[in-house]
């Protein structure tokens, strides 16, 4: 279980549990939280569910496979340091305390 | 207050009640659909959620509580048996039978699309024949994919060939059949399908092209009386050949679900004929996702993806609200075969060429990235990009500018893809 914390592109803070083994997108989405778009559902086809990490977190987070950092080259604003694909995030008992905020759109 | 009724709990009914919250919608919101569960994808049915990576709950789009949160009613396992256009209301058929009317100020129809079944008078309805399409249809075919077990997919189509990837990953002994020239046929080149029969083969698929099912044969009764069991034993292949199976998966296509529109009247045209708004031929009835038919340039399109299912339904939803914006559809859709990730961009429709894209070592390594690019004359159409995100995103862009490369450039694998974008 993790504490994580969505903030929308214009401030709004959201704090929710989420569940072990589920992935940072779908404590998004199961919450309601607008923002992440996620339309492939999780398969990294779509970088519609792109954030930017808390700089504190970016290198406390597993590294991202090719295929992400790929996809995340090309979605709305990257940041070479803080974005991440929220669908590639698993959850753990180490992303408790997680920070992320949303980019002001999805592509 | 004025109500709003969506018919198909799915992906685009889904999006379409989403959407009208999201923009503001006050209004009573309705959607009713005939399966139990709530609005879920289907894309996983056929890879994580077959290969039992991934929970039920995980499929729904939505979780249940946000219908209810955004006061949208949800009526789940309820049929809609037939719409009156002339008074505006429907009837509904509850799971006890019982039937319930419902009247609407505005309909949107996303029903979808149902699988095409093999005839019954070929073994069709024998037990452990299966098709691909709902939920509970995979919960059926889950047990069949035992270690050892061998099955046949009728048909090397997407869906096929990723329930064959799925089922080899489970242990299970696999046959396809197509009875196309080629796997992949109707939907991709040459070389895509050159690629995925790579692939399957490298897996240790029985990929059978060229050859199609004559019929299946159920096995004999315990009695000894030469009663037939009811169960799927044997298929019969047009090439002569007999194969003894376990079960059969069906993925020979599917159907624009259009029978409740049809019996109300409405214009139906391959899909339910809308226009580029959204609106059926009846007065405030809408349709959206797989099963509406819509104008695109010169002609008429019916997509079955993700992505149109989505866009076209928030679109509708705009349009049900006044907005009066066309739909263009942006077409991309994915597909995952064991560890290689297809990911198509744009629509080939048309094409008369296609240009690879692939490092010397794509020939023997099938991870490695290749994509291929539909041109007609020099615009360019469609990419598939194979484990080559970056030649996706980068030819989705340019397509969606209505920007063409030299195709000379996009077979330069030395110069990095992202060039192309000038
Ligand atoms: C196994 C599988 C894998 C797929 N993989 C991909 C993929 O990788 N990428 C991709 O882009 N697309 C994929 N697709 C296609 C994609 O899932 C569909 O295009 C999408 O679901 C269409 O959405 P829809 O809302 O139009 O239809 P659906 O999601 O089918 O929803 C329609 C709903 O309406 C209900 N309904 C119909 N008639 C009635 C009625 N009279 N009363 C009440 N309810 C009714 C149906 O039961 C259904 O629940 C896949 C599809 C399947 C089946
Ligand atoms: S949900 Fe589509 S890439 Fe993450």
């Amino acid at each position: 279980m993790a504490k994580i914390t969505y903030i929308e592109h214009n401030g709004t803070e959201h704090v929710v549990e989420v569940a072990n083994g589920m992935t940072v997108m779908e404590g998004a989405r199961d919450n309601s939280i607008p923002g992440i778009e996620a339309d492939c559902g999780g398969a990294c086809a779509c970088s519609t569910c792109h954030v930017y990490v808390h700089p504190d977190w970016v290198d406390r987070l597993p590294g991202k496979d090719s295929m992400e950092e790929d996809m995340l080259d090309f979605a709305y604003e990257p940041d070479t340091q803080r974005s991440r694909l929220t669908c590639q995030l698993k959850v753990t008992d180490a992303l408790d305390g997680l920070v992320v905020q949303l980019p002001e759109k999805q592509i | 207050m004025t109500h709003f009724v969506v018919v198909g709990a799915g992906q685009a009914g889904a999006s379409l009640v989403a959407r009208l919250r999201a923009k503001g919608f006050e209004g009573r919101i309705t959607l009713v659909g005939d399966e139990d569960a709530p609005p879920y994808q289907r894309p996983p049915l056929s890879k994580g959620y077959l290969l039992g990576e991934i929970s039920r709950e995980r499929l729904f789009l939505r979780p249940e509580r946000f219908y209810g949160e955004q006061k949208i009613d949800l009526l789940t396992g309820r049929k809609v048996t037939a719409i009156d256009t002339s008074v505006r209301s429907l009837t509904l058929a509850g799971p006890d039978g019982a039937e319930e009317s419902l009247s609407y100020d505005a309909l949107a129809l996303t029903t979808g699309s149902r699988p095409r079944h093999l005839p019954a008078a070929i073994g069709g309805a024998l037990k452990g024949v299966h098709v691909v399409r709902t939920l509970a249809d995979v919960d059926a075919m889950a047990p069949e994919f035992a270690e050892g077990r061998r099955a046949l997919i009728v048909g090397g189509g997407y869906i096929g060939l990723e329930a064959a990837a799925v089922a080899c990953k489970l242990g299970v002994a696999v046959t396809v059949v197509e009875m196309g020239e080629r796997i992949l046929q109707r939907v991709a080149a040459p070389e895509t399908s050159e690629r995925f029969r790579q692939l399957h083969a490298a897996h240790g698929v029985d990929l059978r092209e060229g050859v199609g099912l004559e019929r299946l044969t159920e096995g004999e009764a315990d009695a000894g009386d030469g009663r037939g069991d009811g169960r799927v034993h044997a298929a019969q292949l047009t090439d002569g050949s007999t194969l003894e199976v376990d079960f059969v998966i069906v993925g020979v296509g599917i159907l624009p679900e259009t029978e409740l529109a049809e019996a109300a009247g409405l214009a139906v045209e391959d899909g339910i004929r809308v226009d580029a708004l959204g609106r059926s031929s009846a007065p405030d009835v809408w349709a959206a996702g797989d099963c509406a038919n819509f104008p695109l340039g010169e002609g008429r399109l019916r997509l079955e993806s993700v992505q149109n299912a989505i866009d076209q339904a928030e679109a509708v939803a705009d349009n049900m609200m006044g907005a009066e914006t066309p739909y263009v559809p942006r077409p991309w859709f994915w597909s995952d075969q064991y560890d290689a990730k297809l990911q198509i961009a744009g629509l080939n429709t048309g094409y008369d060429r296609v240009v690879v894209r692939a490092a010397p070592e794509a020939a023997e390594d099938l991870s490695a990235p290749v994509s291929y690019w539909y041109f007609r004359g020099d615009t360019l159409l469609a990419v598939d990009a194979i484990n080559d995100p970056r030649s996706y995103m980068v030819g989705k862009r340019l397509i969606e500018a209505g920007r063409s490369p030299e195709p000379a450039q996009v077979a330069r694998h030395d110069l990095p893809v992202k060039e192309l974008l000038g």
